[in-house]
């Protein structure tokens, strides 16, 4: 009964949604406000059937009904309840209606508190909204329904892949979809700008925060799927240029750019086209990733090739949404009002530039991601990894990041870069120093690392330059700066923090790529590891059964100049219903560096293959992001985006107070 | 075909137990030739995964890739020498770092040509909008403006 529930909900989602599609448009038309309203209520009860959906596979994950064919899948009935629930989106069918209950929820959002939007506005973009969930409804139905039983059910599940059953999964795929999916938002505000031929700064406004709130959850999203690879793989590794990772990075890389080209638009009219683009792109390569991640293609084109339905159906869906909006775009850009002139030196110009580095960058992930798929076609096989993005993407973000502290501080329209340079003269020094010192420290090692770090320093020591400028700390009495610093916009802090927390991660990087230790061994009981200055004493293997594994612990104790830090106890456990094992390394965090033991095969006279890492600084990787998204909500609390753009009508009130 | 085979006797190894990257008995003794060997394996696929170098693979066709590597170091082959060795017996899909040739041009150019052809439009520009915008006689304003203007100035004298 849940299932057949769940699945008519889906099917009155997917009327509602067509019904949202067509009628608010034919309002807009006839200016017929009843019409146009409709799509507020559809886009709300919409939310409702799908979350209705989303609720009702949950209930037949967490019930362990096998008749379900997605359930017995990818669950077992021994398995924590977490798991089991998390276990509904850790499989393609659920993790699409995820996707659908994001969209539909962010839908709900635009319908709920976009009453401060211009009627005809808001009935665009709840229709084109509307498109996009029809075709992801139709998707789900009629190739990946979660809801499909089976004819003799059988009594135990198949159990969900071991790597997924972690705290990570419960995390990571709905933060990202939550980013991906958040970008909808923007490309609907665009398309809906385009389809009304009206477009100035108070659209921009609307947008920003729509952008911002996607642009903090890919970000969370993407760190916390880095540090989960990074404790779950069980070698410390944190990032791959996987095809899905970048799938998951482009989106990031262009959305960056939108949120800097949407601020240039909303104080100074300018790049409007540009801006409507990017948010166009934006989201073409949110769908691109879900594209590649859903349909196989990334495995092989041939592999692709054996099972199309899929893959083949989201390229359609694809194509129309991508090439629809371009020649949307073509065709009505042209008639877009320039506006704002700006000269080359000016924080507009700066902007551009961001906007440059981050779309160059961009485009090396399509190319890298793609261009093996193209050639596979052409029957040439080759690979892109690591190496060739260490050649080509990291230079540009080096780029990148040298330009970061310039940009804030120049003047609108017209900036003196002599003046600029001047004014960062201490956040220069700060970062030769630091370089120095590194050299120093490490004669001899890698010439790169030291003046990586002095770049992450002249990042964060740019973005304390600019606060400090701002709020005229150490030139006006402190009392002054304290009051400034009270007034000063909170985007101004947000934008502050988000800047720093790139230096951050950029050192936390460099570190642990540079200075990371490693001990790979056999061990036996009582064996000591040396590394980093730890000692590392193993007191011994046990056994331990788990609710759906069994699991073999090591104990080691862990010292440091003959005293005592503490315990860690890896793991490796074996999934009896899926005959596959996993890593549980153990960490251990001092200050931002972090030790890491994962265990190997147990060899039968007792020993155990052993790696240890110290990872000096690893944890800056993670805080840096962090520190972003937290930038990223101080601007999202900055009163003018709550207040939301100005009612002519309340400033009208406003003026004449006096009567 | 050689090659299938090999991926097919590659593909049947990895539904074994998996062994773990870097095994302790495959560590070379001299350790600036063990270096060696670890930065060529960060720079070679591990043909069976998705997407992984060797250095970080547990499939047994990894092993024997850091083995053979290993070998070939042993026997006082230059790193270019290995690179060679490996992509003439598995192809340029062993290379993670792809070579520049005729099929990669395209590949490699994207990003300076990109940045240097983007960067010049974009200068190009701003620099034309900016000069034409000075020259640019402010519009002339409409008989509407003009009268909200007269508005406005009157209200301005009247007021204080």
């Amino acid at each position: 009964m849940i299932a057949e529930s769940g699945h008519y909900a889906l099917v009155l989602a997917l009327g509602l949604a067509l019904i949202q599609s067509i009628v608010p448009l034919i309002g807009a038309r006839l200016r017929d406000a009843a019409l146009m309203n409709v799509a507020r209520s559809a886009a709300l009860a919409q939310l409702l059937f799908v979350g209705a959906s989303f609720i009702a596979l949950v209930m037949l994950h967490v019930n362990s009904d096998f008749s379900v064919a997605n359930v017995y899948e990818n669950s077992h009935s021994m398995k924590p309840l977490i798991y089991k629930i998390t276990g509904v989106w850790g499989n393609h069918e659920g993790s699409m209606l995820l996707w659908v209950s994001i969209l539909a929820s962010f839908g709900g959002m635009v319908a709920a508190f976009g009453n401060n939007l211009p009627l005809s506005l808001r009935a665009h973009v709840l229709a084109v909204q509307a498109w996009i969930a029809s075709a992801f409804y139709l998707f789900i139905l009629v190739t990946s329904n979660p809801f499909l039983r089976i004819a003799n059910p059988p009594i135990e599940g198949r159990d969900l892949n071991p790597v997924l059953q972690d705290i990570g999964l419960a995390v990571h795929p709905p933060m990202l979809y939550l980013g991906y999916v958040g970008f909808s938002i923007s490309f609907s505000f665009a398309i809906a700008a385009l389809m009304e031929g009206r477009i100035d700064a108070a659209w921009a406004r609307w947008v920003r925060p729509w952008t911002l709130v996607a642009w903090i959850f890919l970000t969370l999203g993407i760190a916390m799927g880095s540090y989960w690879a990074y404790y779950e793989l069980g070698w410390g590794g944190w990032w791959f240029w996987d095809p899905v990772e970048n799938a998951s990075l482009m989106p990031w890389l262009a959305g960056t750019a939108l949120l800097h080209s949407a601020l240039v638009m909303e104080k100074r009219n300018a790049l409007k086209v540009w801006t409507i683009l990017l948010s166009i792109l934006t989201f073409s390569l949110s769908l691109l990733g879900t594209f590649l991640v859903r349909s196989g293609v990334i495995t092989s084109v041939h592999a692709f090739a054996t099972d199309p339905t899929r893959g083949v159906f989201i390229l359609l869906i694809l194509c129309l949404f991508i090439g629809g909006s371009l020649s949307l775009f073509a065709g009505r850009a042209t008639s877009l009002k320039q506006g704002g002139l700006f000269a080359p030196i000016s924080r507009e110009g700066a902007l551009v530039l961001n906007n440059l580095l981050l779309s160059v960058a961009c485009a090396v992930v399509l190319f890298g991601t793609l261009y093996p798929l193209a050639m596979e076609a052409l029957d040439f096989k080759m690979s892109v990894g690591a190496p060739f993005y260490n050649l080509t993407f990291v230079p540009l973000f080096a780029l990148l990041l040298l330009a970061v502290p310039l940009g804030p501080m120049l003047a609108w329209k017209r900036g003196d870069l002599l003046g600029v340079t001047q004014r960062l003269l201490a956040a220069g020094v700060a970062a030769l120093v630091v370089i120095a010192i590194v050299w120093a420290w490490t004669r001899g090692g890698s010439a790169l690392a030291p003046l990586a770090i002095g770049l992450g320093v002249f990042v964060i020591g740019g973005a304390m330059t600019d606060l400090s400028e701002r709020t005229g700390l150490f030139r006006l009495p402190f009392a002054t700066t304290l009051h400034r610093a009270r007034g000063l916009p909170r985007s101004a802090w947000g934008a502050a923090f988000a800047h720093a927390g790139l230096g951050i991660a950029l050192i936390g990087i460099v570190c642990e790529t540079t200075w990371n230790s490693e001990y790979i061994a056999t061990m036996k009981q009582n064996d000591v590891a040396h590394v980093a200055g730890y000692d590392l004493k193993l007191d011994g293997l046990s056994q331990r059964q788990g609710p759906n594994f069994r699991e073999m612990i090591a104990e080691f104790n862990v010292s440091r100049d003959g005293e005592k830090i503490s315990v860690m106890t890896p793991s490796k456990r074996n999934f009896t219903t899926r005959g596959s094992s996993t890593t549980e390394a153990a960490l251990l965090t001092r200050g931002a560096s972090q030790l890491y033991v994962s265990l190997g095969d147990a060899t039968a006279d007792g020993a155990i293959a052993v790696r240890i890492y110290h990872k000096p600084l690893v944890l800056l990787i993670w805080w840096g992001p962090v520190l972003m998204a937290f930038g990223g909500m101080l601007s999202l609390s900055d009163r003018r985006l709550r207040v939301g753009a100005p009612k002519p009508a309340r400033a009208k009130q406003r003026l004449q107070p006096a009567e | 075909m050689r090659r299938m085979m090999v991926t097919i006797v590659a593909l049947m190894l990895l539904a074994l137990p998996a062994a773990h990257a870097v095994q302790p008995d495959e560590i070379m003794s001299d350790p600036a030739k063990e270096a060696r060997a670890r930065d060529l394996s960060r720079e070679l696929r591990c043909m069976v995964c998705q997407n992984q170098s060797i250095d970080d693979s547990d499939a047994p066709l990894a092993r024997d890739l850091r083995l053979l590597v290993r070998e070939r170091i042993a026997a006082g082959d230059s790193n270019s020498q290995v690179l060679d060795f490996l992509v003439a017996r598995y192809g340029e899909f062993v290379l993670l770092k792809p070579r520049f040739e005729r099929q990669t041009v395209l590949l490699w150019l994207l990003a300076p040509l990109l940045l240097v052809g983007g960067g010049l439009a974009l200068w190009l520009q701003i620099r034309r909008r900016a000069r034409s915008g000075a020259d640019l006689p402010a519009p002339p304003l409409t008989a509407d403006e003009e009268a909200r203007l007269a508005a406005l100035m009157s209200d301005e004298t009247k007021s204080p």
